[in-house]
């Protein structure tokens, strides 16, 4: 059972390197001809695959869909990056709808901890959005390929803190009353948590906010560092707030995303599902992958499609 | 004292409320986006561009995109719903809409609890996202 598992787990990574590989706009040809000489039905069922992938990955490697979505898609299929960006968001925001009511019922996601720091960080997606719609798409595409190497380093030096030492809650934190209990299952442990230094935590919102909705990049990567070890929430809550605030932050840009035309339902729904399909396989791998090894693999192909990004931004 | 503990892990009411709601929109939005996709593929409703013709365009910016096909942007696809492709617009808009009744529902139970300062958070959130829905802030190449 457990040879299966990894023998799946090696052939998932296989077939999507491969795909990667093989992929047209890889090999430097133009979009048009890369398009051309394909059936219509190709692009969604290629795409549906590597999404499939992507989602299996995404569980495995700890990191949420839309981050691998955009980088990926946009380096090596020929779609243009508006209209990659527009699904990236609606990838990340549909991951987090599914997750967020769960969460919520289960009260590991704190609506207390989220409200305002979605009002900030939605917001700041907005303005992100319209900043990247409004940019030349190469100066977007190498921003671009620069946060996602920055995010592998992130990924690389980031530590964790199951539950941080807050000794005493901050001003703010007190007048909105940002608290919670909640019981570790492995240990039965009742963890009383509060939070600290959430001025800082919500500014840092900002500009986290604004790279969600510049990039169509989902913000689990960011949140989570700054829910946990900046503000000191426990990292159950951090992780489980952290998807949640995604179905906000995201649902800000998706609109403008979306109001400006840049969704092709073409291309949209086998993402979404793909990646949604491919999120529960990776759930069930989780008993016996290598999380570390794959975490590596993950930071891996993200660094390759960031420095993708750069290169095809920069014109290379 | 245990009392109070149990009480306190579990979820608040306008949590559990917004939750529900969040769930119901979800599974909705994404039953619609899988209905409206097939007959949109399967061609039982004809898109306004063709199938076959979509890949001339998805190379283009958005900006040219539009241009070169007529579409129109922001709500104008409520126009075009005879249209196999803007019908999958319906599933996209549920999914990114939720999240604005959810805000909306929870506020009177917000101000039953006299949690005002949430309350005004979560009336600004609706704002806010509604603003971004109606379409009236705009960017573009």
């Amino acid at each position: 059972m457990r040879i299966t598992g990894k023998l799946w787990i090696m052939m998932v990574i296989g077939l999507f390197s491969l795909i990667l590989c093989i992929s047209p706009a890889l090999a430097k040809v133009p979009a048009e001809t890369a398009t051309a000489g394909h059936a219509w039905w190709f692009w969604p069922i290629i795409l549906f695959i590597v999404t499939f992938i992507m989602g299996i990955l995404a569980v495995l490697g700890g990191v949420g869909g839309g981050v691998l979505y955009v980088p990926i898609i946009s380096g090596f299929f020929p779609f243009h990056l508006d209209f990659v960006r527009g699904t990236g968001l609606l990838v990340a925001l549909s991951g987090a709808l599914a997750a967020g009511p769960g969460l919520l019922k289960m009260n590991l996601a704190s609506l207390r901890l989220a409200i305002p720091v979605a009002l900030i960080a939605s917001t700041c997606a907005i303005i992100g959005a319209m900043i990247g719609l409004a940019l030349p798409t190469n100066i977007v595409q190498i921003a671009l390929g620069a946060t996602i190497l920055g995010i592998c380093i992130l990924m690389v030096t980031a530590k964790k803190s199951t539950i941080p030492d807050v000794p005493k809650a901050d001003r703010l934190s007190s007048i909105l009353n940002i608290c919670g209990v909640y019981q570790e299952a492995s240990t039965g442990e009742i963890i009383d948590w509060k939070i600290h230094r959430t001025p800082l935590g919500l500014g840092l919102f900002v500009i986290i906010g604004i790279m969600a909705g510049m990039f169509g990049l989902g913000a689990g990567w960011a949140n989570v560092p700054v829910l946990n070890l900046l503000m000191g929430a426990p990292l159950k809550i951090s992780v489980a707030t952290s998807k949640f605030l995604l179905s906000i932050t995201d649902t800000s840009a998706a609109w403008i995303y979306t109001n400006k035309g840049c969704i092709l339902p073409l291309l949209t729904v086998p993402s979404i599902v793909g990646i949604m399909l491919g999120s529960f396989v990776g759930v069930r791998l989780l008993r016996v992958a290598k999380p570390t090894l794959i975490r590596w693999m993950v930071i891996a192909i993200l660094a390759f499609a960031g420095i993708k990004a750069l290169s095809k931004g920069l014109g290379f | 004292m245990e009392e109070k503990t149990n009480a306190l892990l579990k979820a608040t009411p306008e949590q559990v409320l917004y939750a529900k709601i969040l769930e119901k929109g979800m599974y909705l939005g994404l039953l619609v986006l899988f209905i409206t996709y097939v007959l949109y593929v399967l061609g039982v409703i004809h898109p306004y561009i063709p199938l076959n013709k979509l890949s001339g365009y998805w190379s283009m910016n958005v900006h040219e995109y539009l241009e070169h096909t007529g579409i129109n942007a922001g709500w104008a696809w409520i126009g075009m719903l005879n249209y196999g492709d803007f019908l999958n617009f319906i599933g996209v808009v549920i999914l990114s809409g939720v999240t604005i009744i959810c805000y909306a529902a929870i506020v009177p139970t917000l101000l039953k609890n006299k949690d005002i300062i949430y309350a005004i958070l979560a009336v600004l959130e609706v704002i806010i996202l509604g603003a971004a829905a109606s379409g009236i802030l705009a960017a573009g190449h």
